[in-house]
């Protein structure tokens, strides 16, 4: 198991009634796929909202950083960067700029 | 109490209006789901205390949220729309603006049309067109899929997509129903929604290659009276209609209106005959005629219509009303309810007479629905 760190975007902490602007999450393996498992699993109302449900693509204005590297063309089973893996960095899930 | 509670979903989260009888002094709670586009809001006729939301946005999709306690506080329930396979294991395909064939792709719900008769049942309108129904109060949903077997492949969306905008009870009989959808038109199931046939007789539309095709219009809402469901008005893309024998057959009605353009309809709570539009300059100028918002009223079914200007901006005016923005109280003295793109919603306590802005700084206003509390 990895215990990763993960930064929602705002309006994903309210509709998880996260406290704080990181959840902590223990993924079966450092990749974007199982955190999301995951963070779906102990936050079941993110359902949906960052990949679909039944293809698993990301949606298309969400976005994956970390450790400064755009992530979100990654193959979503790509191993995470250490830095992530090992807790120090957190993964990042962004809304794309596109609000104006 | 006796009162009302006014449901406004917005472009930037959804509001609820609470006033007693007198619908003079309003509370004003909101916003709830900050940010989100809230394009439907709608209570249990059962349990008003029950309300169901559609917030959705295009970086997280769809949520639909229940309340249990008229508004207060709101719970995230199911939101996953998954159309039912076709014979050849996918949702298939319907028609695309240029007349090319497009995959059916769910994008949101418009339309959220709790059941009369059961208070955990609620129906789901999306986009791209379909019928979803919820047993368990909206945590899981079940396409009905019969609804696109009346020509699917021929529906094409409107200006705001391909969606089923309107679900329609008849309180007499629970296996009757009827929906539009833009453009498809409408369609009636007298078998609780297993099949559904097109019900678009009378109807001629512009924009399809036989305007009097069996499907293929853009209906934009369709009322009813309680008291007498075989007869539905209808706003069309343009044409204002009715019909006498549940939709089997349509005829025009817009009468002496300046336009017969809009979205809105609505039938007066204890008047049958008494019905409300608001035109719209034009298919092409999405705004109210003459910098005037003006609500007609008809108190003949039909074809000779009021304005009702009372209380309502008559200068200066670009405000749309959109398709679910009209609604109607059942106090004894009747409440009508307008909402705008402008954020406003104006309501009357004397059925359309003399109007009030409850609300007029709202983000832009895309549904209002009223419950009339016991």
């Amino acid at each position: 198991m990895s215990s990763i760190r993960v930064v929602l975007p705002g309006h994903l902490r309210s509709l998880a009634q996260c406290d704080g602007r990181e959840v902590r999450v223990e993924a079966a393996a450092p990749t974007v796929a199982a955190v999301l498992d995951a963070l779906e699993h102990s936050y079941p109302m993110l359902g949906g909202t960052i990949r679909d449900r039944r293809t698993g693509k990301r949606r298309d204005f969400v976005r994956f950083f970390a450790c400064e590297e755009d992530l979100s063309l990654d193959p979503m089973d790509a191993p995470l960067p250490a830095a992530v893996a090992e807790g120090r960095e957190p993964l990042l899930v962004i809304g794309a700029m596109a609000g104006g | 109490m006796t009162g009302v509670r006014v449901l406004v979903g917005t472009r930037k989260g959804a509001f609820v209006l609470t006033s007693d009888e007198a619908r003079t002094d309003w509370k004003v709670d909101g916003p709830h789901f900050p940010g989100w586009e809230v394009y439907h809001v709608q209570g249990s006729p059962v349990d008003p205390n029950r309300i169901y939301a559609a917030p959705s946005g295009g970086w997280f999709g769809q949520l639909i949220q229940r309340s249990d306690d008229g508004g207060a506080t709101w719970t995230p329930v199911g939101n996953d729309f998954g159309y039912t396979p076709g014979p050849s294991g996918d949702p298939g395909t319907h028609q695309w603006y240029d007349g090319s064939q497009k995959p059916w792709e769910f994008s949101r719900v418009w339309h959220l049309a709790p059941s009369p008769f059961d208070a955990d049942t609620v129906y789901a309108g999306i986009q791209d067109a379909a019928l979803f129904k919820s047993t368990d109060a909206g945590v899981t949903w079940t396409e009905l899929p019969g609804l696109r077997d009346a020509d699917g492949p021929k529906w094409q969306p409107g200006a705001g997509g391909m969606c089923l905008h309107t679900i329609l009870f008849d309180p007499s009989d629970a296996d009757r129903m009827y929906v539009a959808i833009s453009a498809a038109g409408v369609f009636r199931t007298f078998d609780g929604g297993a099949t559904w046939q097109p019900a678009n007789g009378g109807l001629l539309s512009d924009g399809i290659p036989s305007p009097a095709a069996e499907v293929g219009h853009c209906v934009h809402k369709l009322a009813l009276h309680p008291s007498r469901p075989e007869t539905i008005f209808m706003q069309k893309h343009w044409d204002v209609m009715r019909s006498d024998d549940g939709a089997g057959s349509w005829t025009e009605v817009s009468g002496d209106l300046p336009t017969d353009f809009g979205f809105v309809i609505g039938v007066h709570a204890h008047e049958p005959e008494t019905v409300y539009v608001v035109p719209i300059t034009s298919d092409e100028h999405h705004f109210v005629m003459d910098g005037r918002l003006r609500v007609y009223r008809s108190r003949t079914g039909g074809t000779t219509w009021e304005p009702l200007t009372a209380g309502l901006p008559q200068e200066n005016c670009y405000v749309d009303v959109l398709r679910d923005c009209l609604a109607i109280d059942s106090l004894d003295s009747c409440g009508v309810y307008v909402g705008t793109t402008g954020g406003q919603v104006y309501a009357s306590s004397d059925s359309g007479d003399t109007w009030n802005a409850i609300v007029r700084d709202l983000p832009a206003v895309l549904s209002v629905e009223v419950q009339t509390l016991p």
